[in-house]
């Protein structure tokens, strides 16, 4: 029984660890200084590298995370806290179909209120269809996570003679902050990866950003356009964008831990 | 606090539950008054009307009024939040705060409320600490996360939390029932202690603990009181039968 149980964990993490190792062996050669520090070189002109993707694709998560953060986390506080008996159902339901919206009918939203009154590709599109896409995840972890605080804390707090939301801001929020800091990275992890819903709203540029109503260059895209170009030195930068995406998730992930790091935490 | 507190016509429910049916009893001031009962008799829900912790769970209703210093807790317009900042509660597990360290604790209640002067902080942890018979076994550890104490040292804590706020009455629901009895003692020696001070009013199952530190005791029997009166009346001679029932041990 237990070595199926351990077969079975193994089999769950076996895929990520070819993906890695494969990624790797084909990317690796590719990942070089350049690749961090130039543009793009025109179509035919060997070398060249991504920087402007990274760059892109950190202001896309930015600014997603500026959007879809607070109000996912706020919106939470608010499902576990409201004893209306019909609005948080009805806010859980829809969340949970958005949750489930392909993520290019999320651009096509992004690209008929964002871009289409702008008339033009941008950031801010590519930003707000990353942050609609993490909502309902931040959403349902956040209210997840407060619940799984005990009423008996909450209760304590009370009982000190402190106000409703004094409670929730400075007992329940901070004992649930390690499993809704998950969610967010979850989140994000999530949103590095899109490709579909940007497609038509940040758009990709082959040089630096300049505004942020102006299209913007991110790792998924550019990978996707190498991908499917004819080069073979297109197809290893392909490789390395998509090592350097993995690689960039986990930092992120990593970073987020450390900084937010409490001494004691209760729910993870 | 002379008036100590006054409960006139209290009626509670959850829902359409009705749990508390017409309750009325005097609480004496700096005094300890013991609230037993059988298991959904109505008890913690009695002393929790007494600091309107009742109504925090949905659906929950109270009416009738309960008087403190003559001033009805229940009248329009009282701020249920200034209520419990005078009448403290400790709770039948202990609570502390999982994400705080043992000072941060029993700081909790002042810092929270805005309190920042680090001086006074310091004072009235180490106050509270005292007061509940913790500070020598603590003071060392003070940054220590407050759920690395002992069962018993937690609940002496969360004691000391509801002291540093100073309330003028300490409700206690069951404190004792997941302690040891060297614990259960160490809270118990701190009850009397505390009462010079404080009204205090505890809900116990534990007859021999009701006995042991009450002055008064009221006997909750489905959600009525059946009798109320001097501790040591009410157990050598109750009025009411089912009282003698109950304490004699021949329920049900």
């Amino acid at each position: 029984m237990s070595a199926l149980t351990a077969g079975s964990a193994l089999a769950v993490v076996l895929p990520l660890i070819l993906l890695f190792g494969f990624l790797l062996h084909q990317g690796a050669s590719a990942v070089n200084v350049d690749f961090f520090t130039r543009l793009p070189k025109p179509v035919g002109e060997a070398g060249g590298g991504m920087a402007n993707a990274i760059v892109g694709s950190l202001i896309l998560i930015a600014l997603a995370a500026a959007l879809g953060l607070p109000l996912g986390i706020l919106g939470g506080v608010y499902l576990t806290e409201s004893r209306d008996p019909r609005l948080p159902w009805l806010i859980r339901f829809v969340a949970d179909v958005l949750n489930g919206v392909p993520s290019i009918v999320i651009g096509i939203f992004a690209y008929t209120v964002i871009v289409l009154p702008m008339r033009r590709f941008s950031a801010l599109a590519g930003g707000v269809a990353l942050a609609v896409i993490m909502l309902p995840i931040v959403l349902r972890t956040t209210e997840e996570m407060m619940r799984l605080v005990p009423a008996s804390l909450r209760e304590a707090a009370l009982a000190l003679g402190l106000p409703e939301w004094k409670v929730i801001l400075r007992v329940v929020l901070p004992t649930a902050r390690a499993g809704i800091i998950t969610g967010v990275m979850v989140a994000i992890a999530r949103v590095a990866g899109e490709t579909a819903p940007l497609l038509f709203t940040a758009f990709g540029n082959r040089f630096w950003h300049q505004r942020l109503d102006q299209p913007i260059a991110a790792l998924p895209l550019q990978i996707f356009a190498y991908a499917i170009a004819p080069f073979d030195d297109w197809h290893r930068q392909a490789w390395a964008g998509a090592l350097v995406l993995i690689a960039l998730v986990f930092l992120v992930s990593l970073a987020a831990r450390i900084a937010t790091r409490g001494r004691y935490s209760a729910v993870r | 606090m002379a008036d100590g507190i006054l409960v006139k016509d209290l009626n509670a429910w959850f829902g359409t539950l009705h749990v508390l049916h017409d309750i009325g009893l005097a609480i004496a001031p700096k005094a300890v008054t013991a609230i037993i009962g059988p298991s959904g008799c109505g008890k913690s829900t009695f002393i929790r009307c007494l600091n309107r912790m009742h109504e925090v769970v949905p659906s929950a209703r109270v009416s009738g009024t309960v008087l403190v210093e003559g001033a009805n807790l229940y009248a329009p317009g009282v701020d249920p939040v200034e209520v419990r900042r005078k009448i403290g509660m400790v709770f039948q597990r202990a609570n502390p705060f999982p994400t705080m360290s043992a000072f941060d604790n029993v700081a909790a209640g002042l810092r929270l409320a805005g309190m920042r002067n680090r001086a006074v902080l310091n004072d009235a942890v180490e106050r509270a600490l005292t007061h509940a018979a913790l500070w020598d076994e603590v003071k060392d550890r003070l940054d220590k996360p407050g759920s690395s104490l002992s069962g018993g040292q937690q609940q002496r804590l969360c004691i000391a939390r509801a002291l540093a706020v100073e309330p003028e009455v300490m409700l206690m629901d069951e404190p004792c029932s997941a302690l040891d009895p060297i614990a259960t003692a160490k809270i118990e020696e701190l009850i009397l202690d505390l009462r010079k001070d404080l009204t205090i009013v505890i809900v116990t199952h534990n007859m021999q603990q009701a006995a042991r530190v009450s002055e008064a005791t009221g006997f909750f029997l489905l959600g009525e009181l059946v009798e109320f009166g001097v501790t040591r009346e009410l157990f050598t001679n109750p009025r009411d039968k089912r009282t003698e029932d109950y304490i004699t041990g021949r329920f049900g």
